[in-house]
C-alpha cells in the first residue's frame, strides 16, 4: 500500500484513554524497554566473562545515576510487563472482560507490579 | 489443511514463552536485585554454578525468542513503509539471535573456565 499524506482527524492528542488502555500501552512501552534492556544485560554478562577488570568497570557503571535508572527502571519494566501479561493470558482464555472484573484486575496489577518490585529490593543481598 | 503459520504461530509461540518466563522473569528479577552490591568474585560464583548458568540461559533464550516476537508486532504496527518494515523485522532477528549467542557463550565461558 502506498503511503499517502492524507490527514488523520487527532485522536491521542484529544481523547483521554480508559485504565486499560493506558495500561496496554504501558505494556507495550515496558516491552520494549525490557528488550533494548537486555542489550545492557547482555553487555553485562560478557564483561563478567571478561574478567575481573571488565566487570570493575561495569559495576562502576551501575553504580552512576544512569546505571541505577537502568537497572531500577528494567526491574520495575519487568514486573509491570510480567503482571499485565497475566492479564492477557487471563483475557485468551476469554475471561475478566466485564467491566467490574476490568477494572479489579488492573488495580491489581499496578499494586502487583509495585509489590514485586519493592520485595526484590528488600530481598536484595 | 490447516498449517500454522505467520499470525498464528506468532500468537501460540508469544503465549510458550510468556508462560516459560513466568517462573523465569521472577527468578530473574529477584536475582538482579542483587547485582549492584555484588563484587567479581561473588557474581562470577553464580553465574558459574550450574543451576544458576541454566537457568539464566532458559530465561535468556525464552526472553529473547519472546522479544524478536514482541517487537515484530510493534514494527508491524507503526512502520507503514513496506521496505523498512521489512528490514526491521530482519535487523530484529539478527540482533537478537546474535546477542543470545554472545550472552550464552559468555555464560558458557564462567561456567566451564571461571
Amino acid at each position: 500500500m502506498a503511503e499517502s499524506n492524507r490527514p488523520i482527524s487527532p485522536h491521542l492528542q484529544v481523547y483521554r484513554l480508559p485504565l486499560t488502555g493506558v495500561l496496554s500501552i504501558s505494556h507495550r512501552i515496558a516491552g520494549v524497554l525490557l528488550a533494548l534492556g537486555l542489550l545492557v544485560f547482555c553487555y553485562g554478562l560478557l564483561a563478567i566473562a571478561q574478567g575481573e577488570e571488565s566487570f570493575t568497570a561495569f559495576q562502576s557503571f551501575s553504580h552512576s545515576f544512569f546505571g541505577q535508572l537502568i537497572l531500577y527502571g528494567w526491574l520495575f519494566a519487568l514486573f509491570y510487563h510480567f503482571c499485565h501479561g497475566i492479564r492477557h493470558i487471563i483475557w485468551d482464555f476469554a475471561k475478566g472482560f466485564d467491566q467490574d472484573m476490568m477494572d479489579h484486575l488492573a488495580i491489581l496489577e499496578i499494586v502487583s507490579s509495585i509489590v514485586l518490585f519493592i520485595l526484590a529490593i528488600l530481598l536484595a543481598r | 489443511m490447516i498449517t500454522e503459520s505467520g499470525g498464528l504461530q506468532h500468537w501460540w509461540h508469544q503465549r510458550l514463552t510468556a508462560v516459560a518466563l513466568i517462573p523465569l522473569s521472577l527468578w530473574m528479577g529477584f536475582s538482579l536485585a542483587s547485582v549492584p552490591n555484588a563484587n567479581y568474585a561473588e557474581i562470577s560464583a553464580w553465574v558459574g554454578s550450574p543451576l544458576n548458568a541454566l537457568l539464566l540461559i532458559a530465561f535468556l533464550v525464552s526472553a529473547f525468542y519472546h522479544s524478536i516476537l514482541g517487537i515484530q508486532a510493534v514494527i508491524e504496527d507503526y512502520v507503514q513503509t513496506e521496505d523498512i518494515r521489512a528490514q526491521g523485522l530482519v535487523v530484529t532477528k539478527v540482533v537478537f539471535i546474535l546477542l543470545g549467542v554472545v550472552s550464552v557463550l559468555s555464560i558458557l565461558k564462567v561456567v566451564m573456565i571461571g
